[in-house]
This record gives structure tokens, sequence and C-alpha cells, in this order.
């Protein structure tokens, strides 16, 4: 099966600070793919520049075989690359509902209509509405984001990346401040979309991670140490030591 | 959304009405002072129209938008100087210089934010105000007075106050109209969304650039008609007219009425202005109590007048 | 070539002086995030306070330094009462409120000395010229307003880098948060700053106001030049404000100087007269638009200090 994604020796440096390290990464089509490591391994940083929020320094990337290394974000996001952000980063004065109206508009055709009521749009409300149903949001569809608790708001953000119709989905930790039964929400919703969309999950909630993943990337200072299916990945010993051998112990 | 109308734009139309019938009371009372002070408000609304569009609704705060009334203002003055009276010919005019320098500064400007935005919109307007006092045919620093206002076909004629004052009144509903569809379009929503979260808009694939300016030359372009229409009422146009300063009464009319909302502007240049020859009539240090005025509007009523009434039925 | 020697050490002078208003500016903007556009209401009221003071002391020097510690004083009296709560608020929520104490300001003084402005002629000491060069004399008040104003730029650039408050202030500037996890008394800081912007303030206007003007107004339009020093020069920045200054302080005053002869050759005098300062502040602004896209956070930013 053709990788979806792939990057070619990603490298992307702070200052002294060494985020990307010769990153190499291929995605299968239709596979769950985890991508973990400690704290400071570059895992956001490496979504930002999957997602075109920052340029690397060197490397390139290739996107359903178009090198999409130099495009900006919304042309990417056009040819059907959705993230969804760690932190919280929604339209917080707009309503629920016209979050996610406001993806599926992006990818509607453009927006230089002036005239018409864009909230009685059903081209925009009902897909808008569908992936509010999709999440479990359908009774907060009219309240101004702000009001959403915190894990509504990881809902949102999921419902918002699914707006936009993609072929894949950049997840920056969905889990991040879930208490257990919005976690195991979480996990099911997942789980569904796995059968439809290519997904790139960078996750430390371990079990949802070997729970959903099909195949995991370890990431430590920016560099891959290790790559392949659950049970490896679980059985390596340098992963052991870099990362799972702290959760094993907190989760024993 | 409630159905039923909120005490916002109970007000806002009642307001609207009061001016319609404002040359009425005018003629049953004879204060013909306050005709010229409600037209002068009336065109001074449209200006603020057009900046809360950009300001309120887009985020885009813009510290040079008075350059537009200047704009608009000398388009008529220096075409009416040069014999070219005829409005059919002055006021397209306006528009197209005013939307022509909208883009091109908006195009400039817009590559920066905040304060950074804020500066450059004000450099821009400093040129312009530098230019034209620099022009010595067109009477430089002292102004330029207008000897005949914009003709157009009869019966329409400015010179009859009455008249003009509807006319201008007509163009403010019109606006007002105009820029509320506008806002609840695609175009205004994906506006409001790059003043909600400009980086979230580009990730799932707005080019937010394009729509801002856009929105920047729209609101450049309605600001200019308010300029040609200004130098209509007052027969004369100068360099002040588009001083920073100048700017900075527009962002004040904008934020006391209430940014972003649809009356907003209208109730933010009927309280300035209003409170201006009230407070005037007191004392002629009325600025002393404006500023301070100012400085508590922004620490504890952010929403402005239409803020205030919104709170006033708690949902 | 006397004339060109007169017009840069005029440069020079009216740079420094901007320097001395844009250095508080950038500081207050650096360290306390803070965009303050009643700046130039402090400069105005530096000026008023000379010439009052020097009227009533009967000296230049003594009314000066008068002047200045009032202007403190009403510099710091403004960061309790009223910046203080606009800390960490919208840059748009600053202007406003700033713009109003501008007003308040305009309208105070009005009250206080009147509508008609006021001037503080120079002592006869300082009315004189100094042999610069063999055959060249120049003001000595202007020359006087140079040393002063090196004077205090090294002051400021030894205070910034080898005092105590200097680190605290440059820490501030590049990360804010970080001074007050410092445990410094954050209070204190932001008003010796603002009190330090206030007094630079107040010494620009009332060493420029024996020269140019004591009147209402002219805070505002100096504040322009300072702020467009200050973008050009990169915010939180003092050695982008030097030199930045200097730059805009050579580029304004020669400009003036021979735009209008430049202008001459090929139209009018009365075109020339009115056009060429508006040339050569439209060429400020356009330096300031070109810094802007290209680089945005200034020609010598504050991080690289």
């Amino acid at each position: 099966m053709a990788d979806l994604l792939r990057t070619e020796s990603l490298a992307k440096r702070f200052g002294g600070i060494v985020a990307t390290d010769d990153l190499v990464l291929n995605i299968a089509n239709g596979e769950l793919h985890a991508v973990i490591g400690p704290n400071g391994a570059g895992k956001t940083t490496l979504i930002a520049q999957l997602s075109g929020q920052l340029a690397p320094d060197s490397g390139r990337i290739y996107f359903a075989g178009n090198d999409i290394t130099a495009m900006p974000m919304y042309v990417r996001s056009a040819l059907g690359l959705a993230r969804s952000f760690q932190i919280t980063s929604l339209f917080l004065d707009l309503s629920v509902l016209d979050n996610v109206a406001l993806a599926v508009q992006a990818h509607t055709g453009h927006s230089f209509h002036f005239w018409h009521n864009a909230r009685r749009e059903p081209e925009l409300r009902d897909p808008a509405r569908a992936a509010l149903a999709r999440v479990g949001l359908s009774a907060r569809a009219d309240l101004p984001a702000s009001a959403l608790s915190h894990g509504e708001h990881r809902q949102l953000e999921l419902a918002m990346a699914l707006a936009s119709k993609p072929r894949m989905l950049l997840l920056d930790e969905p889990m991040a401040g879930l208490g257990p039964q919005e976690s195991a929400r979480m996990v099911a919703t997942l789980r569904d979309l796995k059968k439809e969309l290519t997904i790139l999950l960078v996750e430390h909630d371990m079990e949802a991670v070997f729970a959903l993943a099909d195949r995991i990337t370890v990431l430590v200072y920016g560099r891959v140490i290790a790559s392949g299916k659950p049970g490896d990945i679980r059985n390596n010993a340098q992963v052991r030591d870099a990362y799972l051998g702290e959760q094993e112990a907190v989760h024993a | 959304m409630n159905r039923a109308l909120s005490l916002r734009t109970i007000v806002g139309i009642a307001l609207l009405v009061a001016l319609i019938l404002l040359p009425v009371y005018v003629e049953v009372t004879g204060s013909r002072f306050l005709l010229t002070l409600f037209t002068r408000i009336v065109i001074l609304a449209i200006a603020a129209v057009s900046l809360n569009f950009i300001l309120g609704y887009g985020g885009m705060m813009s510290f040079g938008h008075a350059a537009y009334l200047g704009i608009g203002g000398y388009a008529v003055g220096i075409l009416a100087f040069e014999g070219v009276t005829s409005g059919f010919v002055q006021w397209p005019v306006a528009l197209l210089v005013s939307a022509l320098f909208a883009l091109v500064t908006g195009a400039l400007s817009l590559r920066t934010r905040g304060v950074y935005f804020i500066m450059i919109t004000l450099a821009f307007a400093q040129m312009t105000y530098y230019i034209v006092a620099g022009l010595a045919r067109y009477g430089g620093d002292d102004g330029l007075t207008i000897q005949k206002r914009s003709q157009f076909i009869a019966p329409i004629n400015l010179s009859n106050k009455v008249q003009f004052y509807y006319i201008c009144l007509a163009l403010l509903c019109a606006s007002i109209y105009l820029i509320w569809r506008i806002v609840n379009s695609r175009f205004g929503l994906a506006l409001q969304g790059a003043r909600s979260n400009d980086t979230r808009m580009r990730a799932i694939g707005f080019p937010t650039y394009r729509y801002k300016l856009t929105g920047f030359v729209i609101a450049g372009t309605l600001c200019g008609l308010a300029g040609a229409l200004i130098a209509n009422h007052t027969d004369f146009v100068s360099p002040a007219m588009m001083y920073w300063t100048r700017s900075g009464d527009l962002i004040i009319m904008v934020v006391l009425g209430g940014m972003g909302s649809t009356f907003g502007p209208l109730f933010g240049a009927v309280a300035l202005l209003v409170l201006e020859e009230v407070l005037s009539g007191i004392t002629e240090y009325w600025q002393i109590i404006l500023g301070p005025l100012l400085l508590l509007v922004v620490l504890f009523a952010r929403g402005g007048i239409d803020g205030l009434l919104g709170k006033v039925r708690q949902r | 070539m006397t004339l060109f020697i007169e017009q840069c050490l005029n440069g020079l002078q009216f740079g420094l002086l901007l320097f001395l208003l844009a250095a508080g500016l950038t500081l207050v903007f650096g360290i306390m995030d803070l965009v303050n556009l009643a700046h130039g209401s402090l400069y105005m009221i530096g000026a008023y306070f000379a010439a009052t003071f020097a009227a009533w002391t009967g000296s230049f020097v003594l009314g000066a330094v008068l002047a200045l510690a009032a202007t403190l004083v009403v510099g710091m009296a403004v960061e309790v009462i009223a910046m203080r709560r606009l800390y960490g608020r919208d840059h748009l929520d600053h202007v406003l409120a700033t713009f109003g104490l501008i007003l308040f300001f305009d309208e105070l003084v009005r009250l206080i000395w009147g509508a008609g402005g006021m001037s503080l002629p120079l002592p006869s000491w300082l009315n004189t010229s100094v042999r610069v060069l063999p055959g060249f004399d120049y003001s000595a008040y202007k020359l006087s307003i140079i040393v002063v104003s090196l004077f205090v730029a090294a002051f400021l650039y030894f205070l910034v880098m080898r005092t105590r408050l200097g680190m605290l202030i440059r820490a501030g500037a590049s990360n804010r948060e970080m001074i007050g996890a410092l445990g410094v008394n954050i209070k204190l800081l932001f008003t010796m700053v603002f009190g330090l912007g206030a007094a630079l303030a107040g010494l620009a206007g009332l060493m420029q106001a024996p020269i140019l003007t004591v009147q209402i107004g002219m805070g505002e339009n100096i504040l322009i030049l300072a702020f467009v020093i200050t973008v050009i020069g990169g915010i939180g920045s003092i050695r982008g404000a030097f030199l930045a200054a200097i730059l805009v302080g050579f580029i304004d005053t020669l400009g003036r100087a021979y735009f209008t002869d430049l202008l001459r050759l090929a139209f009018t005098k009365e075109t020339a007269a009115t056009a060429a300062p508006a040339l050569s502040s439209m060429l400020i602004y356009l330096l300031m638009a070109i810094v802007l896209v290209l680089r945005p956070e200034g020609l010598f930013p504050a991080s690289s200090k």
C-alpha cells in the first residue's frame, strides 16, 4: 500500500536546540499511526511542520504524491490534510456551530459572497451539524464556544478537523486534560474515524495509543529511535529505557 | 437565537426614526443649528460604520481612517476648484481614489499585526496629510473653500439643507443595512473568524489576507463617501481633516458606541457629538471630562453603549 | 560647506532630542508592553513647567531642574492612577485610554496656562555662538543640547548595561513573565521605568522649548516621529532607538534644508517651500513602512542588545 504521507530527512533547529533531527516518517494510507515520545521530543514541532505552520530548515514532506514542503497551510488543508491543536485554538467568541461551519466553509468554494446569510446556508450548516453529531456535541451547538468545558473543547477541535472532509488527520494530543470517561469516548470516536481516514496521532495516553495504533513511531530529541507494530515497540529495549519504562511503572 | 427584537435593535431603530423626524422638529422649533449638527452626526456615523466594519468585526485597528475622509473631501474640493462640479464625476472619483489608496496601503499594512499595524496605518494617513498640506495650489495648510456643492440633476439640490440632510440619512441607512448584510454573509463570517483566531483560520484553509484586504478596501471606500459628503456639508476641506487625532475621534465613536455591533457606530457618533455640544455649553474645557470618560469606558464598559443595552435584559 | 556642517549638527541635535523622547517610549513598550500615546503630553508638560519655573525663579537652569523633577512626579502619578490598570490588556485598550489622557492633558494645560502658548527665553550666557571650527560658529545652546543628550544617552547605556536595575530592564524587555517569577517587585519596577520615561520626555520638552515651541498640541506632532523611531529601531531597544533617532533626525533636517533647493530647480518658490517639508516627512514614513514590511522586528531589535 502506498504511503499517504512521508518525510525525508526533516530537520529543524531553534537557535541551539535541535527540535527535529533527520526525521523519516512513513504513514500508509488508511492506517492510524501514533507518534510517541517524552516531553520535548519535538512532536508538536513535527505536526507544525507537517501542517505548514512552521517551515523546516531542510528535508521534504510528501502528501498523496505531492511535495508539500513549501505549501502554505491553507493549500495543504485544501489537499486534504487537516490538523487539530494541542492547545485549544478555537473561535471562542463565536458559537460552537459557527466554529465548525467555518471549517466547512473553508472547503466549500470561495468566500467572496457578500449578500446571503451564511448562517442559513444548508450547504454549510448541514455538514457542520453532522460533524458535531459525530463527536457528540449536538446539544451544545448554539452556545458560544467559550461556554464549553475543556473536554468539550477537545471534541470541538476534532469536529472542526473533520468538517473539512480531510483524507488525513494530524491530531496533536486530542486526549490532553481529559478525564477517564471523556477519554473513553474520544477513543471510541477515533476508532470509528479510523475506518474512513488516515490518522497521525501524537499522544501521551499509552492506553489509547496501544488500543488504536496500527503502527507506532517513537521520537526522542527530534529523532526516530524506533518504528513498527505496537507489539514490537512494546518489546523494544531502547524504547523501554527512553520512554515506556517510566510509563509502565506508573501503569503497574 | 431569540426571535424577539433585542433592546439594542429597538433603540437603534427608534433613533433612526427620530433622525427621520428631526427636520420636522427643526421646522417647528426653528433651531436650525440642530439640522447642521445632526447632518454632521449622520455623515460621521457613516464613517464610523465603515471603521466599525474593519475594527469591530474584522479586528483591524486602523489608526489612519480619517485619511479617507480627507481623500473623499479633497476629491470633491480639487475637482470643484478645477471647474468640475458635477457630482456624477466627483463622487465616483472620491470612491475610486479611496479604494485605490485602501488597496495599496492595505496590501502593505496587512502584512503586519497588532501595534505594528496600528503604526503603519497611522503613518500612511500622516503621509497623505503632509502631501495635501504641501499642495500650495489647493490651499496647503489653510485648506480649500468649495464654492459650489456637488451638482446632480434637478430636483436634487445639495444646497438645500433639508434635502441634503435626508440624502445623508438615506446613505447612512443604506450603509448600515449593507454592512449588516455583508457581516452575516460568508465573507463577513470569514472576516470575523480572522479576527477571532487568524492562525486557526489559515489552518482550516482560509487565505485570510485576501479577505482582510477586501474588507479594508470596502471600509475605505465607504469612508471616502463620507468624506465627499462632509466636504459638501462644510463647503471647505483642509489637511486637518486627516490629522491622526481625527482618526482617534473616529475610533472613540466606534468604541463608545460598541464595537462589532450593528447600531454601535450610530450610537457612538450621536453620543460623542451630542456630548461635545452639551459639554461645551457647560464649559469650554469639556475635553477634560471627555478624556477621563474615555478611560473609564475602556476600563469598565468595554462593550460601549450597545454592550450596556445588551446587558439590560439578561437571558 | 559650513552650511552643510551646520545642517549636520542640526540634524544631530534634532535626532538626539528625538532619542530622548523615543527612549522612554521604547522602554515602556518593551518592558510593560504598554502603548502610551500620552507620552507626548509629558513632553509638553516638561516644556510648560520649564517656562513657568524659569520665570518664577529667574534662572534657566533652576527652572529646568525643577521642571524635570515635576515631570517625573507627574509621570509616576499617571502610572499609579491610570497605567497600572492597563497592563496585560489589549493594545487597542492602551491606545484608547491614553488617547483619552491626551485630551485630558491638552485641556488641563489650556485651563492652567491658557491657549496662547508660552516662551522660554535663553539666558545670555547660553545665547551665544561657539567657534566649532575655524570660520564656523554654531549656537552654544544647540551645542549644549547635543552635549546633554549624549551624556544622558551614556547614562542610559550605563544604567541598562551595568546596573541591577538595567539588568531587570533588559530581562523584562525579552521576557516579561520571567522577571515576575524572579520575585522582583514588579509594581515598583514599572513605576520607576515609567517615571524614567516621563523624565526623558520632559527633558526633551524643556530643552527644545527655547528654540522650538511651548504650545498645546506640541506633543501630538512629535509623538508620531517618536513612535516611528521606536518601530524602526526595534521595540524595547535603546540602542535601536538611538540609531534610528539619529537617522531620522538627519533625514528630516537635511531633507528640509536641501529638498527646498532641489525642488526650486523645477518648481516655483512657493511650491518648493510647502512641498519640501512634506517630502522629508514622507521619506521618514516611507522608511518606517519599508522596515515594517521587510524587518518587522526593527533594525536593531532588543533581543540582540
